[in-house]
């Protein structure tokens, strides 16, 4: 037989290594803040967005989790946060937003532990119910989470004690973004691990995971329970961005949404909720703008037209482009 | 007598009123090269499936090196070393053949729960992985996605991924099943060359290729174990030849 190539195992030695072009996003961030200062509210939106989608692509995009409930995370994170602040006073930040992480993290892995018994269709109609019950539990009892009324009474410490919030939301979006940096680098180094390749695995063949000794329900359960986690950080920052939490964060067009944006972004790639994230709600707001009663047929047919032309998102299709032009430039 | 290696003791199994296994008693010692053959729908995979845990036996015992292991899942025996490849490929069609291999290795590494290194850096793993694709002869396809290469060398890659779990036992259902003839040489050359201390059970439907390979062969028919012997005996025996070369012969 044939020698193996010399750099046959390079692509697994080197895959996690950090390219240039991933300093794109930020840069991109960074410029963004200084061109369009008067923009920062929807950019504190954008950033938390993102972080709700890659919470999304670690169990959809990586170890092939479907759902349609994951508002339900972004959800309880949002309220752990605002009535932490409301209700017992608790206004430092960073330990709040943490707290109510743990938080999602806790009603993640408990429901994980039933709904990662279930598949397909199945498993998309628990999610579903999962984020549901939330939702009239939260209305339910609207003496703790204001209701239909929504959480009021929400305010936060500055930043360290030091950096005050502005009517610009300039100290959100710094705050969102340094959340989400943290929040990247963490999901980065599970994708690469042997952990992350392993939801892969599972995500590919489950059959053949259980054969070779993998203990996927509970590694399903693991990468659930860290991606409710995230979400919840991301429902958090939107509490203490928006000092007001309604009903709506657990709501079923939330967790549409966020599944739309990653897929038109590209699942399975990390950066595909970065670039589903900005288009989506660019998108939406240029939209709104200019016809505001027919914005959502705009992104609609965007979404028709990823769905048609680039299966595998803008990414994808960016990937695709890019193979092309670099065949023909040999 | 030392233990076996792999054994059932009067296992069945039925679904509804269907006897799929029967009484099956068996026993696979330490580095056999054992053969099951049968005529279609004979139980060869529900025997598999059952000695592999993705099915219960209604009765009976499943001993692995001695060990009851008859309600064990199928990743806890798999964890006591008992590996098997399938009838159609179950490979990760997207990931490499390197990958594919290095996913089996990690996890019986005991790393598969690392969260926060990359896999890059168990060089260990990575260069076991290359060298059990060497052995196979398919080290040069290791940076393809398997679903890119042919369906003969994605069986090796199925082996491959089987072989990486270190096992003491190996079941190999229908290794050589869809693959063109000149290639199903690779395929036996590969078991041959297995280090023989592993146990292997070949699942077979065609008799020339199980005959090459098996010292000693269990015929399989309605769920039951008809006979047992050296591929000798099997092929002198009046009731294997009228189940099963008779049948045979007829349907090619």
């Amino acid at each position: 037989m044939t020698e193996p190539e010399p750099n046959a195992t390079a692509h697994v030695l080197r895959a996690h290594r950090w390219r240039a072009v991933e300093a794109t996003p930020w840069l991109v961030a960074i410029v963004a803040f200084f061109l369009l200062p008067d923009y920062m509210t929807l950019g504190t939106q954008i950033v938390i967005t993102v972080m709700f989608a890659l919470s999304l692509d670690l169990i959809l995009g990586f170890a092939g989790i479907i759902t349609l409930g994951h508002a339900a995370y972004f959800g309880v994170g949002a309220y752990a946060c605002g009535m932490l602040s409301a209700h017992l006073g608790w206004t430092e930040p960073i330990s709040a937003l943490l707290a109510a992480s743990l938080v999602a993290a806790l009603v993640g892995w408990l429901s994980g532990l039933v709904l990662m018994r279930y598949h397909g269709l199945t498993l998309l109609m628990l999610t579903l119910s999962v984020a549901i019950l939330l939702q009239e539990l939260a209305n339910t009892y609207s003496g703790f989470t204001g209701g239909f009324d929504g959480l009021t009474g929400i305010s936060f410490q500055p930043v360290f004690g030091v950096f005050e919030y502005d009517l610009w939301s300039h100290t959100h979006y710094w705050y969102a973004l340094a959340w989400l940096a943290i929040v990247f680098v963490i999901a980065r180094r599970i994708v690469y691990s042997p952990f992350g390749r392993s939801l892969v695995g599972i995500r590919e063949n489950p059959l053949r995971m259980h054969a070779i000794g993998a203990p996927v329900f509970r590694r399903q359960v693991a990468v659930y329970t860290v991606s409710a986690g995230i979400a919840g950080l991301a429902g958090a920052l939107f509490a203490q961005a928006n000092t007001f939490v309604t009903m709506d964060v657990l709501g079923f067009a939330r967790s549409g949404i966020i599944m739309i944006i990653l897929i038109l972004g590209g699942t399975g790639r990390l950066y595909g909720a970065f670039v589903g994230a900005i288009v989506f709600m660019a998108l939406e707001d240029e939209l709104a703008r200019l016809t505001p009663e027919f914005w959502e047929f705009g992104v609609g047919l965007a979404l028709v037209l990823v769905v048609l032309f680039a299966r595998n998102g803008i990414l994808g299709l960016f990937d695709r482009l890019l193979s092309r032009v670099t065949e023909r430039s040999r | 007598m030392s233990t076996m290696a792999l054994e059932t003791v009067s296992v069945s199994k039925r679904f509804g009123a269907l006897t799929v296994a029967q009484d099956i008693d068996f026993a696979l010692a330490k580095g056999a090269r054992h053969g099951l053959i049968g005529p279609n729908g004979a139980g060869k995979t529900t025997f598999i499936n059952l000695l592999t845990g993705v099915l219960k036996p209604d009765h009976g015992t499943v001993r692995l090196d001695g060990e009851d292991v008859t309600r064990a899942s199928p990743e806890a025996r798999c964890r006591r070393g008992l590996a098997r490849t399938f009838q159609i490929n179950q490979l990760f069609p997207s990931l490499t053949a390197l990958e594919n291999v290095l996913l089996s290795l990690t996890e019986r590494a005991g790393r598969a729960w690392h969260c926060l290194a990359p896999l890059g850096r168990h060089t260990d793993l990575v260069d076991e992985a290359m060298s059990l694709l060497a052995n196979l002869g398919v080290a040069d396809l290791a940076a393809r996605p398997v679903q890119e290469i042919a369906y003969g060398q994605q069986r090796l890659v199925e082996i491959a991924i089987a072989l990486a779990s270190r096992p003491r036992v190996l079941l190999l259902d229908e290794p050589a099943a869809g693959v063109p003839g000149a290639e199903s040489r690779l395929i036996l050359d590969a078991i041959e060359a297995l280090d023989p201390d592993i146990a292997v059970l070949v699942i077979e439907h065609d008799m020339d290729f199980v005959f090459r390979i098996a010292r000693r062969i269990s015929v399989l028919v309605a769920g039951a174990i008809l006979v047992e012997g050296t591929p000798e005996e099997i092929a002198r025996d009046a009731a294997v030849r009228e189940v099963y070369l008779g049948e045979s012969r007829d349907g090619r």
